[in-house]
């Protein structure tokens, strides 16, 4: 017998639609394409107006100061795409930073430094997802319990910056490698902490799009019931996804201060909605279910390039930058909106 | 009517006397067997002593009214509720799983009404979430939408190209969809919990046949669904619950419609015949309008368009079995929900009623079915709960003065004969009853015009359901229109001038109530209708067909 269902196309080979699809402009890959069309139109508007912008060292420039930046919002991909956010990150590179510069100081190994920094991401990241998961907080509110109290905490251990000796062996991470050595200061360069963030979002994007902990983390922003009832370790995810959010804080912390050289309990302040301002950018819908962790890097580069050509332009004040990365964001949002309206009439 | 249920007791005997028709059932173990199940929710004896019996291959039929228990004997099966007493085995030893997950693990599946799928997803990657085929270097996409599209070409899907968004196909597709989750998961047992409700018939064929082929492939179907003809239409054995109690078990075959629905319904029919009074007066011939009438009011996936009637002084029943959209055909007349349809008229005027405020300004009172979470607020004193629709009609501008209170307590308290009839206790220590009373009195003192009752009589003991009965039919007698909805049959063929019969969610025929009218003749109407179904739609097979298919397994 024959199904006499109603199919949305006349009934043909299976491969014919698939063809179509991936020629026309994919509604969900559509503000990530948005992102990355903003961020080759902000180059090519800075080179013509400023000049010295498509050029290795400033290019090399963007990635070194966004480092830290990218590891966050990779992490936070990974929290919004469930539907959830994670405040408490910027608070985590505070407290992260400082113990890690004070332990240095006092003569502790670089190396069980540099884990231990890791690890107080992973301990408040997995409180946070224990509150969530095990006694039903909000994520908005447990992320913002962990976040006071990683800030407080950090303020109690001091309150002055904290200056990490120069010879540290943690301040390698940001030593300059030279890849391709151009005219005049005009270099190609590389740090350490830019391998360590490009290796993060490799390994972000291989365990989001070719692991089933990564199809779950979809499968939970599409619909947590539903993945509940489709027999997928929820639970287990949800909890971590936010040790992962924590854990990259904490690296984030590493690289941050490896590069600065200096901690502060102050340090990181307002960082995470940078962090989830690049996520949102980058096309990851703040409802969770469809995103890329890609794009949430092009999110990071266009939030420094802004900083860059600011800078460059010299005349507008450098306190309007939240204003134009609010207006940024805002487009973004509306944007998705736009696309959420559409794919509900489909 | 009251043997029927002794019948079904014999069952055992009667199976052994069909070894025939069994013989392969004969041969194996049923895959899933629960024995004397009971659930005991606090205060509430959800099952008791139920019995269920899955084998390969067959499609079984849980049938009940809404509330009878079906959905809690599935929960109880794939471990989402702890029973309290009984066993489960399955594939003969016993077993208690810890939730839908450990029961799929098991091979016991369920696609749950409301599809649980994710839309954010493709077809193929919902076929085959869980199950991705895995490489060395993680999921390989191309064997995994091959396997997706092996599952789909096994339920006939075969056109359906796995990556395309689920959100781009229909409901019943992705119902569809959901039942191939099942197979990749090499499931045994499959439990399609009511997956027919907001299917057209067209859609329930296409389930229909994939059901039939998973049948003959040897999975065991659990089918949940209260439409009689879907039910004749593809089941083998049937298995009917009441009130959380097991009523018996048959093979479809042997069971008329008119028996399954006593069985459904039960049959304290003539317990109340002595009460309420024989009012038999037909208000369309005295050339009156009608206070209501309304043409094609329906809404989407409520109820299907529908024309009523109701004059003054005119008592009007909706009957059918629960959840056949009498609920929701009171909630439409009153605004509570919206309708999408439909023409209304209230005293010779055209008017909308799309929301409760509409409907008590055009003097509608809805009393609802649901008396603890929508009609009564536990923690307010009998007073408060007596004055709040009144209060609500004035607007909270202008609070009802204490003496204006007063009066509407005396006058309601005693009219309705509430006890006890202290004014300032918390309504939550009264009987259902006198809540009942309370709330009847609520409604009263808007001054409605059209009063809609729903189930105003469930639940409470025989003599506070004739005090309701009686105010009913004074109410009536004094000239206000009254719909009256109860699953009591006995009770709305004593009270009502006109009986609205409904059926799966449409009106099947109105009864102009007469001395022959009884009970039965709504029961009859309602098999019936199935049974005239039967000729027009034409995915409905032959009992004979039926018959063979049952004894190919």
């Amino acid at each position: 017998m024959t199904s006499v269902i109603e199919r949305p196309s006349a009934p043909q080979s299976p491969h014919t639609p698939s063809l179509v699809n991936r020629l026309k402009p994919n509604l969900e890959t559509l503000p990530t394409l948005a992102a990355i069309v903003i961020f080759v139109g902000m180059i090519i508007y800075g080179e013509i107006a400023y000049g010295r912008i498509l050029q290795f060292s400033t290019l090399s420039n963007l990635f070194i100061n966004n480092a830290y930046l990218i590891i966050l919002a990779v992490g936070l991909t990974f929290v919004i795409l469930t539907g959830g956010v994670d405040l408490s990150v910027g608070a985590i590179i505070a407290i992260s930073s400082l113990v890690g510069v004070m332990l240095a100081n006092s003569g502790w190994n670089p190396f069980v430094v540099i884990v231990l920094m890791i690890l107080i991401g992973s301990a408040f990241g997995a409180a946070s997802g224990i509150l969530i998961q095990y006694f039903n907080v909000q994520p908005f509110i447990a992320t913002l319990a962990m976040m006071f109290l990683a800030r407080g905490l950090a303020s109690m251990l001091s309150t002055t910056p904290e200056r990490l000796a120069d010879e540290s062996p943690i301040r390698t991470l940001s030593t300059e490698i030279k890849v391709i050595d151009g005219p005049k200061i005009n270099d190609l360069v590389t740090t350490p902490n830019v391998i360590i963030a490009a290796v993060v979002v490799i390994i972000a994007f291989y365990v989001l799009h070719k692991t089933r902990f990564g199809r779950t983390v979809y499968a939970i922003g599409g619909s947590e019931q539903s993945a509940t009832l489709m027999g997928l370790p929820v639970v287990r995810t949800k909890l971590a996804i936010y040790i992962i959010s924590g854990t990259l804080a904490g690296l984030a912390a590493v690289v941050y201060t490896s590069k600065l050289g200096i901690a502060q309990n102050i340090t990181g302040v307002g960082w995470e909605l940078d962090a989830i301002a690049a996520v949102i950018i980058g096309g990851t819908l703040l409802t969770g279910g469809a995103g890329f962790v890609l794009g949430s890097v092009i999110g990071a580069l266009v939030l420094g390039l802004m900083n860059v050509l600011i800078t460059r332009d010299g005349s507008i004040p450098p306190e309007a930058t939240t204003i134009i990365t609010g207006a940024i964001l805002l487009v973004f949002v509306l944007l998705q909106r736009l696309v959420v309206s559409r794919k509900r009439k489909t | 009517m009251g043997s029927r249920v002794g019948d079904s007791m014999r069952l055992k005997d009667e199976a052994g006397r069909r070894q025939n028709e069994q013989a392969d059932m004969a041969a194996t173990e049923p895959i899933v067997e629960m024995t004397d199940i009971s659930i005991e929710f606090p205060g509430v004896k959800a099952l008791q002593n139920v019995q269920l019996r899955l084998y390969p291959g067959e499609v079984h039929t849980l049938m009940g009214e809404n509330g009878a228990g079906k959905s809690t004997l599935i929960k109880a099966l794939t471990g989402v509720y702890k029973i309290d007493s009984g066993s489960i085995l399955v594939s003969g030893g016993p077993r208690q799983f810890s939730g839908t997950a450990d029961a799929q693990s098991a091979g016991i599946s369920t696609v749950y009404q409301e599809v649980n799928l994710c839309d954010n997803l493709t077809v193929g990657e919902n076929v085959m979430l869980g199950n991705e085929i895995r490489g060395a270097f993680g999921i390989n996409w191309k064997k995994t939408h091959q396997a997706a599209h092996e599952a789909l070409v096994g339920l006939g899907l075969g056109d359906l190209d796995p990556r395309q968004p689920l959100s781009s196909i229909s409901l019943a597709l992705q119902q569809l969809v959901a039942i191939s989750r099942a197979m990749v998961a090499k499931s045994k047992v499959l439990i399609l919990d009511e997956p027919t409700s907001s299917l057209d018939a067209n859609e329930v064929e296409g389930l229909f046949t994939v059901m039939r082929r998973l049948r003959d492939q040897g999975v065991a179907i659990l089918f949940v669904s209260h439409f009689l003809d879907q039910v004749y239409a593809i089941s083998d054995r049937l298995t009917v619950l009441r009130n959380g109690e097991f009523v018996g078990e048959h093979l479809t075959r042997d069971l008329g419609r008119s028996q399954l629905i006593s069985l459904m319904i039960g049959k304290d029919f003539e317990t109340l015949a002595s009460l309420g009074s024989n009012r038999r007066r037909d208000a369309r011939e005295s050339g009156e309008q009608p206070f209501y009438s309304a043409t094609d009011l329906g809404r989407k996936g409520s109820i299907e368009p529908v024309d009523i009637a109701v004059y003054p002084g005119e008592v009007v029943g909706l009957a059918g079995l629960l959840g056949s959209g009498r609920t929701e055909l009171g909630r439409l007349m009153y605004g509570a929900d919206r309708p999408d349809s439909g023409a209304v008229t209230i005293g010779g005027k055209s008017t909308e009623v799309h929301s409760p405020v509409a409907g008590l300004a055009t003097k509608i009172a809805f009393s609802t079915e649901n008396r603890r979470d929508e009609g009564i607020v536990g923690d307010l004193t009998v007073r408060e709960n007596l004055i709040l629709a009144v209060q609500a009609r004035r607007g909270w501008a202008r609070p009802l003065s204490k003496r204006e209170q007063k009066e509407l307590c005396d006058k309601y308290l005693v009219e309705l004969n509430v006890r006890p009839s202290d004014p300032e206790r918390p309504i939550k220590n009264l009987s259902g009853g006198n809540q009942q009373k309370v709330l009847l009195g609520r409604w009263l003192a808007t001054k409605p015009q059209l009063l809609i009752l729903d189930e105003p009589t469930r639940g409470i003991d025989i003599g506070a359901k004739a005090e309701i009965q009686e105010a009913i039919a004074t109410l009536a007698e004094e000239g206000m229109s009254v719909v009256f909805i109860s699953s009591e049959l006995e009770e709305v063929v004593r009270l009502s001038e006109r009986i609205v019969v409904l059926k799966d969610h449409r009106k099947i025929g109105e009864i102009i109530n007469g001395p022959d009218i009884t009970a039965d003749t709504i029961v009859d109407l309602i098999a019936s209708d199935g049974a005239e179904a039967q000729g027009v739609e034409a995915f409905e097979p032959e009992p004979a067909a039926l018959a063979s298919e049952g004894s190919v397994n």
